[in-house]
């Protein structure tokens, strides 16, 4: 029932916002077109501004990734996960969360390819998937959007948030699935 | 902190890449990456301007303002920093709806919108402000009603219940959001490291 609710929701929300908000604007007199317009300018130059940023961060994971850098770290963390109950197939997607939204996607498909969604395995790459959001890349997107190179506490305030996700995403799965 | 960890990204993944005896992963993964990032910008130009568009319209209509009125007494407990009129208010709601209910592309225009109208109220132009901390502590540890690729992808290996992975995420995402808007509390009411004047 609930479910049902929240497809509905997902199917329509784009349409629902692009139909309501330009008519509400006709009515209130904007004139909609031209403002528009106006606003999707910002649009070429917020992006742009991004890329050198985006460029160093991804070049960085990307090669910490490829290089065989997160198996080892999997290995040294695996024997801590294990005795609160998270398979080993399951640690380098809990390690690159934080990291490359893309990158864990392909994990948790892989892991359900292998051991099927159903699977304990399979429930908790998704659980974890839908958990939290990629920390790293958002600080790179929004910080470098305007500008800013010192991120303050907010680095640490993210990783606390994602740990909490990715433990309280491993409890929940061991007390239901189990 | 930042140049230390991206350091250590980019130096362990080289000399491990090279104790395993191919150093060459590293230079594909590295010239691989860079093009894939000025891809990601370029996917983004467009869906950038199309909701920063639509967002223009409703600000011109005044739906924002009332939106960002609506939620006043939340807000400003959250952004103490932050003037209740302020055009900011509105476009972090809007990024917060949009990440709430799943809409992943609308998010990042609105979020970047209130990112630029944070910054003109930022003293100091290259460090985070205390409101950017705090915005992006719920942005990234915001709850999700809808995993809608996650589900996606449980449907297409023929799981039985693709969405009884729901509950569970909620339950994890509460969580985290929890922790994550106390620590950030934390740190702009109890450490000198969360206010904005102070001397460097």
């Amino acid at each position: 029932m609930l479910i049902d609710v929240l497809t509905v929701i997902s199917r329509w929300a784009i349409p629902f916002l692009l139909l309501v908000i330009p008519v509400y604007g006709f009515l209130r007199k904007v004139p909609v077109y031209e403002a528009f317009i106006e606003g999707a300018e910002e649009g070429f130059t917020t992006a742009v501004k991004i890329i050198p940023f985006l460029v160093g961060m991804l070049v960085a994971i990307s090669v910490f990734r490829a290089s065989g850098a997160m198996e080892s770290l999997s290995q040294l963390l695996g024997p801590a996960l294990r005795t609160i109950g998270t398979p080993a197939e399951v640690l380098p997607l809990a390690i690159m969360r934080p990291l490359s939204g893309s990158g864990v996607l392909g994990m948790a498909t892989e892991l359900m390819r292998t051991y099927g969604p159903d699977s304990f395995i399979g429930r908790l790459a998704s659980t974890m998937q839908g958990t939290t959001d990629t920390t790293f890349f958002v600080l790179t997107v929004y910080f470098g959007s305007v500008g800013i190179t010192r991120y303050r506490y907010s680095i640490i305030t993210g990783l606390t948030a994602d740990i909490t996700g990715l433990l309280a995403s491993i409890y929940i799965c061991n007390l239901l699935f189990r | 902190m930042l140049n230390v960890i991206w350091l250590v990204l980019l130096a362990s993944g080289i000399i491990i890449a090279a104790i395993n005896g191919q150093v060459e992963v590293a230079t594909q993964a590295a010239l691989g990456a860079a093009r894939g990032a000025v891809e990601v910008c370029f996917d983004l130009i467009g869906i950038m301007a199309l909701w920063l568009g639509i967002m223009r319209i409703g600000e011109r209509a005044g739906l924002v303002e009332a939106l960002a009125r609506a939620l006043r007494p939340v807000m400003s407990k959250l952004f103490p920093s932050v003037p209740a009129e302020h055009p900011a208010m509105g476009a972090i709601i809007l990024n917060l709806s949009a990440n709430v209910l799943g809409l992943g592309n609308a998010a990042t225009p609105f979020g970047l919108r209130a990112m630029q109208e944070l910054q003109k109220l930022n003293h100091k132009s290259e460090e985070a402000s205390v409101a950017m901390c705090t915005f992006l502590a719920l942005n990234t540890s915001c709850i999700t009603l809808i995993p809608a690729t996650i589900i996606g992808v449980r449907a297409s290996f023929n799981s039985a219940d693709p969405t009884e992975i729901v509950g569970p995420t909620i339950f994890a995402t509460a969580c985290a959001m929890t922790l994550g808007v106390t620590v950030d509390y934390l740190f702009r009411t109890r450490s000198r490291w969360g206010r904005d004047d102070r001397a460097d």
